[in-house]
């Protein structure tokens, strides 16, 4: 065995105390091999042991047959990015087994398929051999079930490694076999017997531990997608229209769950929402305009190349004034690209999104809890603007697994805006134009078909106040100042941006979405390691309320931190905000496809160097 | 027979005391002549006539010189002049909101068979209840003149040009489809127009019209398939077309065998007289064999080409609430803090 190696025991020598609750392990299996069960098992039992979790799922686009890695991080502190280092690997894909191993960091542990033999390309780790297919024979008498239960096994290896509660596995199995006895059955005998194997076989040689904690209790584990289905269940969507696309999909398909249970009328039977599946993402948004212009709350959720498609009825939503939530779950470039990597690079596309002068609201979570509430946010937002609101989520908070506070129940009732009702008909007469400014905002009021309240046409820019056709430049003009003057208005009602931090020291960090968690970790890294203390400013909303100018205003140096190519929150803030300011900005960015990870934007802004504005970049 | 809906001389308002002035829209700006104006009176006198309330109407279009009619008609009623091919899904998203609402989409033949094909496809598929008029005249107006894809072959465009490609013939493809109610007509033939119009408002599903409308400018000529002589010598109307309204009484006298009746949706009648004798517009594979058998002998066949009057829309399908979806108070589509509290037991 390979623990018999002198190099480990060499090894070994210089691990020190015990790593307790702080560590990542990675599970490399094959695509299609079942192993998510396994996976969410295994972070489900130590988030019940109290200690905070995340779970990231590095996959393939692909059903079956390529590689993907299962990355979990336990952290006592709470930090729940993507860890950059591999503390504990589990090699199940003889594929990728040997990369997978050369990427460790000297003193890692690595648990393997014993026929791989990975010990020999390493001595400088601590190897765990599990003779897999000895053990499921013993587990599992029928062969054609063992392919499924396989991956459980090493569920039960790291239990007694890792000294994760076989109660807590027992439990956490339970939720995700849901009640189906026989398959409990089968998966709890790999459980044991995985256990049982390491127990009598696996001496414990390397410092990771889990130890139960409180730092759990009460919390859920949630998919951002999923997060955001509740919020459009609670938000009262009633039509959704839709085409697939990964990583958007699972949040139509977790949404159509919730409306089938949750949404179908008591006294009839029937339905209070319709749910499409479009023929593309054009479609989709062409419904979704059609339904708010008849007075739906209606919305549609797409990823990239969607949005893309999306392009031309976007800029007919922004000029017609037609409200409409689009979710963008962010992910790298074409489909022939990395489909099943994260980014946040649609940012500025959207911003700017379609021809002719237009600018759209963008909402940035960054939490689940976030993902929820700016989902019914984007509908009032939506209908109070009469304009297309995009949630920006991505792939890293749509499809991974987060622990989160219980969503709280909405107080505030539906802002459903500025529609025409009888009183308001009255009080307006014969002086009412769709496009006309009453109330200095920006935004007109706007009747729906159906209800009585005088009628007008709809079309894209050629209208005057009243909704008659024009091509007059003045009346262009006008239209035109109102849009941006509504655009203003909208900087008041999006949500404000989270003053993080405010030490009053000299040097800022901005960031948004999904990578405030390695931002948060990062901010604790500089100032443990270098006493380099920040301050931080997280961005929720496009367009950029005052606040965000003025905390540049407050720092000398200002990093903003992003996962894509180009700086593309920087190029919106140097857009939007006085010139004077940008020369402040630095970006750090981040687009390998891989959620976003403290050590490199630590990494990143020590590089950057000091605030003399002469080593400054960006 | 005659078309019993004709309003008597002197009857200034119709059965829910609305005059015509109430169907009418804005002053058109398409060419004098263009057949896309007779279109517009046509539905001014069908919806006058059946009484059809324009504040339950919606009137969406798609991009070109068919789609900005809308504004020349009915302008009590809400209408969306959207984005090019892109009409079937507003009409799609505003009819799921507003079930309630008749509905009435004017394409054009560029903007259904080119550019908007792919919807088009999905609507039929669908049977959404809508009126979907394809004001057809195989060339592009707005953009001086080019071929369509409903242009013939061996069609000769005004700068000499001759299509060398076959068309789509959309009423065949719509009955493929799976629309419900698919006629062609001509915008020179008044009274077939209007008798179609009026049955496809009583029909529930996709009414599906494709009316030969010749671009006075830029088709009219020598040479073209789509001209208003070339059309009005190749019409074949399928027999004459007595459409009775549900709220007048039946005075129609018939032969049986020679005539086929159809009792619709909202309990008008139709009466269909057979001049070919393969015509049965209720059978799918014999309309598509009759557009085939008269294409080939370069005529249009005109009327009601199919129709099933008792088919299940897109609306049945989703098993909707009564009450319009966009109407719906909060407290029917926000769910009690019961529903959050399992959700959130589910998830820990």
């Amino acid at each position: 065995m390979s623990a018999t190696l002198p190099s480990t025991e060499a090894v070994l020598a210089g691990q020190g105390a015990p790593v307790v609750n702080d560590f990542s392990i990675q599970i490399a299996t094959v695509n299609g091999s079942g192993s998510q069960t396994a996976n969410l098992v295994l972070l489900r039992s130590i988030f019940q042991m109290g200690v905070p979790v995340s779970g990231k799922n590095l996959f393939p686009s692909n059903i079956a047959g390529l590689p993907t890695w299962y990355t979990i991080r336990a952290n006592h502190r709470g930090y729940v990015s993507r860890k950059k280092e591999i503390d504990f690997l589990v090699a199940m894909n003889v594929e990728t087994a040997r990369d997978d191993v050369m990427s460790l960091d000297p003193g890692r542990a690595v648990v393997y398929d014993e026929p791989l033999k990975l010990n020999a390309l390493r001595s400088d780790l601590i190897c765990y051999p599990v003779p897999f297919d000895k053990i499921v024979a013993e587990v599992c008498p029928d062969a054609k079930l063992r392919r499924l239960v396989k991956n459980i096994i090493y569920d039960g290896v790291l239990s007694h490694l890792l000294s994760i509660e076989l109660g807590e596995m027992e439990k956490a199995l339970g939720k995700q076999m849901g009640k189906k006895p026989k398959a409990m059955a089968l998966n709890m005998g790999a459980l044991e017997g995985g256990r049982k194997w390491a127990a009598d076989n696996l001496p414990k040689l390397d410092p990771y531990r889990v130890a139960r904690m409180n730092k759990t209790t009460g919390q859920v584990l949630v998919e951002g997608n999923a997060a955001a289905a509740m919020g459009c269940l609670f938000a009262g969507v009633t039509v959704v229209a839709w085409y697939p696309i990964t990583p958007s999909s699972s949040l139509p398909e977790t949404l159509i769950g919730y409306m089938r249970k949750y949404r179908m009328d008591k006294e009839t039977g029937k339905a209070t929402f319709a749910i499409v599946q479009a023929e593309d993402e054009i479609a989709a948004i062409g419904m979704v305009l059609g339904a708010s212009w008849a007075g739906a709350r209606a919305m549609t959720s797409t990823s990239g190349p969607g949005i893309s498609l999306m392009s031309e009825f976007a800029g007919l939503a922004y000029y017609a004034e037609v409200p409409a939530v689009v979710f963008d779950i962010q992910r790298v470039g074409p489909s022939t690209g990395l489909p099943t990597r994260t980014a946040q690079a649609d940012l500025l596309s959207t911003a700017l999104h379609s021809h002719g002068d237009t600018r759209h609201v963008l909402l940035l979570p960054a939490s689940m809890e976030e993902c929820y509430t700016m989902s019914m946010d984007a509908f009032d937002l939506a209908e109070r603007l009469q304009t297309v609101v995009f949630v920006m989520s991505d792939l890293d908070l749509g499809m991974n697994t987060w622990m989160a506070e219980p969503f709280p129940y909405p107080t505030k009732p539906f802002d459903r805006g500025k529609v025409l009702d009888a009183a308001k008909v009255r009080e307006l007469g014969a002086s009412w134009g769709r496009y006309k400014d009453v109330d200095g905002d920006g935004i007109a009021w706007r009747s729906l078909p159906g209800t009585g309240a005088p009628a007008y046409f709809t079309r894209g820019s050629g209208h005057n106040e009243m909704a008659q056709y024009t091509e007059r430049p003045d009346y262009y003009v006008k239209n035109l100042d109102r849009l941006a003057r509504k655009f203003d208005t909208a900087k008041t009602l999006v949500p404000a941006p989270v003053l993080e931090a405010d030490t009053k020291q000299p040097t800022g960090i901005i960031a948004f979405g999904s990578s405030h968690w390695a931002v948060q970790e990062s901010r604790d890294q500089l100032r443990e390691e270098i006493g380099l203390d920040t301050d931080y400013l997280r961005v929720r909303a496009y367009p950029f309320t005052p606040a965000v100018e003025d905390f540049i205003r407050r720092h000398q140096r200002v990093f903003v931190v992003e996962q894509n190519r180009d700086g593309q929150m920087l190029s919106l803030l140097r857009m939007d905000l006085d010139p004077a300011l940008s020369t402040r900005l630095t970006s750090v960015l981040h687009y390998n496809g891989l959620p976003i990870d403290a050590r490199s934007i630590t990494a990143a802004i020590l590089e950057a160097g000091s605030l003399d504005p002469a080593t400054r970049r960006g | 027979m005659s078309d019993a809906t004709v309003p008597v001389p002197g009857k200034k308002t119709n059965r829910i005391n609305l005059d015509a002035s109430s169907y009418r829209g804005s002053k058109t700006t398409l060419c004098a002549g263009c057949g896309h104006n007779a279109i517009t009176e046509r539905i001014i006198d069908a919806f006058f006539e059946m009484g059809v309330d324009p504040k339950q109407v919606i009137k969406l279009s798609g991009i070109g010189c068919s789609s900005k009619s809308p504004a020349y008609f009915l302008n009590p009623s809400h209408g969306f002049n959207s984005v090019h091919g892109r009409m079937p899904s507003v009409a799609t998203g505003a009819v799921l909101a507003n079930k309630n609402m008749l509905a009435i989409g004017v394409s054009g033949d560029g903007d259904t068979g080119a550019i908007g094909i792919g919807q088009f496809v999905h609507l039929m598929r669908r049977n959404l209840p809508l009126i979907y008029i394809i004001e057809d005249n195989g060339c592009y107006g707005l953009t001086k003149g080019q071929f369509s894809p409903t242009a013939d072959l061996g069609s000769k465009a005004k700068n000499g040009v001759v299509n060398d490609l076959a068309p789509i013939d959309t009423c065949a493809l719509a009955i493929e489809l799976g629309a419900s109610f698919v006629a062609r007509s001509f915008s020179g033939d008044k009274k077939q127009l209007l008798s179609v119009l009026k049955a496809a408002n009583s029909h529930r599903g996709t009414s599906m019209i494709d009316v030969i409308s010749p671009c006075v400018t830029f088709n009219d000529h020598e040479g073209s398939t789509k001209s208003y002589s070339y059309v009005k010598d190749h019409d074949e109307p399928l027999g004459e077309i007595s459409f009775v309204p549900f709220f007048e009484e039946i005075n129609v006298e018939y032969e049986a065998g020679s005539t086929t009746s159809v009792k619709l949706h909202d309990g008008s009648s139709l009466f269909l007289r057979k001049v070919a004798a393969e015509y049965n517009p209720s059978d799918r594979t014999a309309a598509i064999s009759l557009l085939h058998e008269t294409a080939r002998r370069g005529e249009f066949a005109t009327g009601i080409l199919y129709i099933e009057p008792d088919k299940d829309d897109f609306i049945d399908l989703l098993n909707l609430v009564d009450q319009p979806l966009a109407f719906l108070p909060q407290e029917k589509v926000r769910p009690p803090q019961a529903v959050l509290d399992e959700i959130m037991e589910s998830l820990r």
